[in-house]
């Protein structure tokens, strides 16, 4: 037999083998990637649904009256002290006038938030001449109604075992049969801050929170890591200094988040005495987190800059410096941005340093700069997660809708400035 | 005797400076050599290894090197080379694959500073100026050696940007009406203006190879500058592009030195006035081309030209 023939048959021998091989191979890989898809489908359906509910909210009609001798007695305006919550509780009497006693009254009132009362005296802030004046209004009911109407209660349940009494319940019902019981949009969950009654908090202080954090973090750490990217690759001497920076920056990458949380407590807050529980401390933290990657990130998209277009400028008599800003910084940037965009968004992401420095406390006012008091979206989504009313369990999966949502504009942002600019040339 | 030895021979060897006249029987300075001295017999005619054969000295030198030496960390890559080449000439430097030739290019604008393991001794001057002195900055030399590439490098910026860049750095024109006009003359000298005379806001990278190289070559004439490196320019291009360039380099020669690396015989033989063929790090022989490829002196530049080393 030919030599040639020979190969041929041993190689055709060899084949189903290699064939199956390759199957299983394949086979393998879609199994992991079917296997991912369907965790991260369940994950994003379950939240979907969960956090469905927190974006509508249950709200009550009330003929209100601005009685005058409770908000102005005696014609003196008395905002603060005024009986608010009073004049809500009359309202919902005058609803039920057949309710008598303390203990029955006391079950009504409570299918009204207490943010009815505020919402009245925000209305007379606003606009005085209401007073005296009769209104309807919708106010939020509380969140034991709110879960009741949203099905988190159920009713056929013996009565010692659910928030809502019986008499509760056929009040409802009767309120829902007049047209008075009505859910709609949840324009307090993103215009609120935190607050101990489900049906008041909002992310809104902690969304402040996050956005002044990462200004400060952008701020900081972008020219400081694309400056140390900058020196490191293309001008630092390559000894064993470098090196060593090099293998620091590496390692500085991978430590725990919360270990820069200490950090912050020990530098920022003791020493430094920066406020605590402020953007600014948190800002401060998180940039020291991002730094590495920026600068690893930064460093990567340089190396990468064509190595014939730093010949040709340094062939024209281009100094250094001028290398560096006129023809590696452009090609660089798309990559040095996505690098910072990254490093924001885990950031963004990061609750653990920011327990450390004090931003888990339960803050109420939406912070107006970057000194005042603020907690972050992930450490407030850890609140809620925290607290025992069923109302918030909703609250936190919206909560974290919103921060996914915020992940992924950042990621996309990354992806387009990362298209926009390579496709320019 | 093989030749790694009789590289090895000639690099521990210290050798004086000028290798003066004809260097086919003259005997070096002192031998510390273990195989008693460098002078071999290569097919029957007596010639001292690093001493160079025929004209490497010449008329109005305006580029010198004497005896350079290049050394990347332990790699004695340009041993011993002296040379001069005029202002009004093309001269060539040919050699097998890692002989030194673009290593010896690139010390004549200082591209060597930009690799750290480079050391180089030995003195250049340009116009009588020490080129690695102590008060020379290599930005201004670059501006007066221009140099282009082996793969045609444009930035990725427009093709009117890569011309003007140089002018720009160098603050050569004082208003926009004079950069046009040096960005213009450049194109035009470089025989692109035509092709792109329309579109120089076009990214220069949207150009086909030879009109690249040919942006290149003008974004280096574009500074005015004395001597033009060019590092295998055509190696990259099909043979139309590079009938073009060698055109171009002819034309060039007026007023330019050039200084030309090139792997290919014929377009040494074409272009260049002078051939210098570099062997190991050694320049073997410098001679007119004419003579080089008619009837080289040394036994390698034959092996070389004939295709025997290659």
């Amino acid at each position: 037999m030919e030599s040639s023939q020979i190969t041929r048959r041993k190689v055709e021998a060899g084949l189903p083998r290699r064939r199956r091989r390759e199957f299983l191979f394949q086979l393998a890989g879609m199994l992991a990637t079917t296997v991912g898809i369907v965790f991260l489908g369940v994950f994003f359906a379950d939240l979907f649904v969960k956090s469905s509910t927190a974006f509508v909210q249950t709200f009550v009609k009330l003929d209100v009256e601005f009685t005058e001798n409770v908000i102005a007695p005696g014609g003196e305006w008395d905002l603060t002290y005024a009986d608010f919550d009073g004049l809500v509780r009359s309202a919902l009497r005058s609803e039920f006038p057949g309710v008598s006693g303390r203990s029955e009254r006391r079950e009504l009132n409570r299918l009204v938030s207490v943010g009815a009362g505020y919402q009245m005296r925000d209305m007379i802030e606003a606009d005085p001449k209401l007073l005296g004046a009769r209104e309807s209004l919708w106010v939020p009911a509380s969140s034991i109604v709110d879960m009741y109407i949203k099905g988190n209660i159920d009713a056929s349940l013996e009565e010692s075992l659910r928030p809502l009494s019986d008499k509760q319940l056929s009040w409802i019902q009767k309120l829902q049969d007049s047209g008075r019981l009505e859910t709609r949009f949840n324009s307090a969950l993103f215009s609120n801050g935190d607050s101990r009654e489900p049906e008041l908090a909002g992310i809104k202080g902690a969304l402040m929170g996050s956005f002044y954090m990462l200004i400060v973090t952008v701020l900081l750490a972008f020219p400081i890591g694309v400056a140390a990217a900058i020196y490191l690759e293309e001008f630092a001497p390559r000894n064993r200094w470098s090196d060593l920076i090099e293998v620091n920056i590496n390692n500085l990458a991978a430590v725990p988040s919360i270990v820069f949380g200490l950090l912050g407590l020990a530098v920022f807050i003791n020493w430094m005495a920066i406020p605590r529980s402020a953007p600014l401390v948190g800002g401060l933290v998180l940039s020291l987190l991002t730094l590495p990657v920026i600068i690893i990130a930064s460093r990567a998209a340089i190396k990468a800059v064509p190595p014939s277009i730093r010949e040709a400028a340094l062939g024209l008599g281009a100094s250094k410096m001028q290398v560096v800003f006129h023809h590696v910084m452009p090609l660089a940037l798309p990559g040095m941005l996505t690098g910072t965009i990254i490093g924001m968004s885990r950031a963004l992401g990061e609750s653990a340093p920011l327990l450390m420095i004090g931003m888990v406390a339960f803050i109420v006012d939406v912070p107006g700069g970057f000194s005042d008091p603020a907690t972050a979206l992930p450490v407030q989504i850890y609140l809620w997660a925290d607290s025992p009313e069923r109302a918030f369990a909703e609250r936190t999966s919206a909560a974290i809708v919103v921060l996914l949502g915020f992940l992924l504009l950042m990621n996309l942002t990354a992806v387009i400035i990362r298209k926009r600019m390579e496709k320019k040339w | 005797m093989t030749m790694a030895e009789m590289t090895e021979a000639n690099g521990s060897e210290e050798q004086l400076p000028g290798n003066a006249g004809l260097g086919v029987t003259k005997m070096p300075g002192p031998k510390q050599t273990a195989n008693g001295g460098s002078a071999v017999a290569v097919a029957g005619q007596h010639i001292e290894l690093g001493q160079t054969i025929g004209d490497f000295r010449c008329e109005n030198p305006y580029i010198v090197a004497e005896n350079v030496n290049v050394h990347y960390g332990d790699n004695h890559a340009i041993k011993n080379v002296t040379l001069e080449i005029s202002k009004q000439e093309v001269i060539a430097l040919i050699g097998p694959s890692g002989c030194g030739k673009s290593t010896f290019l690139r010390c004549l604008n200082r591209m060597n500073d930009t690799i750290e393991s480079a050391r180089i001794t030995g003195k250049i001057t340009l116009g009588g100026q020490d080129i690695y002195g102590k008060d020379l900055d290599p930005v201004a030399l670059r501006a007066r050696v221009g140099m282009v590439f082996q793969k045609p490098n444009p930035f990725p910026k427009s093709i009117y940007d890569n011309v003007a860049y140089g002018p720009r750095i160098h603050g050569l024109a004082t208003d926009r009406a004079e950069l046009d006009d040096i960005v213009h003359t450049s194109l035009e000298r470089a025989g692109l203006l035509k092709e792109v005379k329309d579109r120089l806001e076009e990214p220069g990278t949207g150009l086909s190879g030879g009109q690249q190289q040919r942006l290149c070559i003008a974004r280096t004439i574009a500074v005015n500058p004395e001597v033009i490196l060019m590092d295998e320019p055509c190696s990259a291009l099909d043979p139309i592009a590079t009938a073009r360039i060698e055109d171009l380099m002819d034309e060039l020669s007026q007023d330019y030195a050039i200084v030309i690396v090139t792997h290919s015989m014929q377009q040494a033989a074409r272009v260049s006035k002078r051939v210098a063929y570099f062997h190991l790090g050694l320049l073997v022989e410098v001679d007119e081309t004419d003579r080089i490829f008619t009837n080289p002196q040394h036994k390698l530049t034959e092996d070389y030209i004939t295709g025997r080393i290659g």
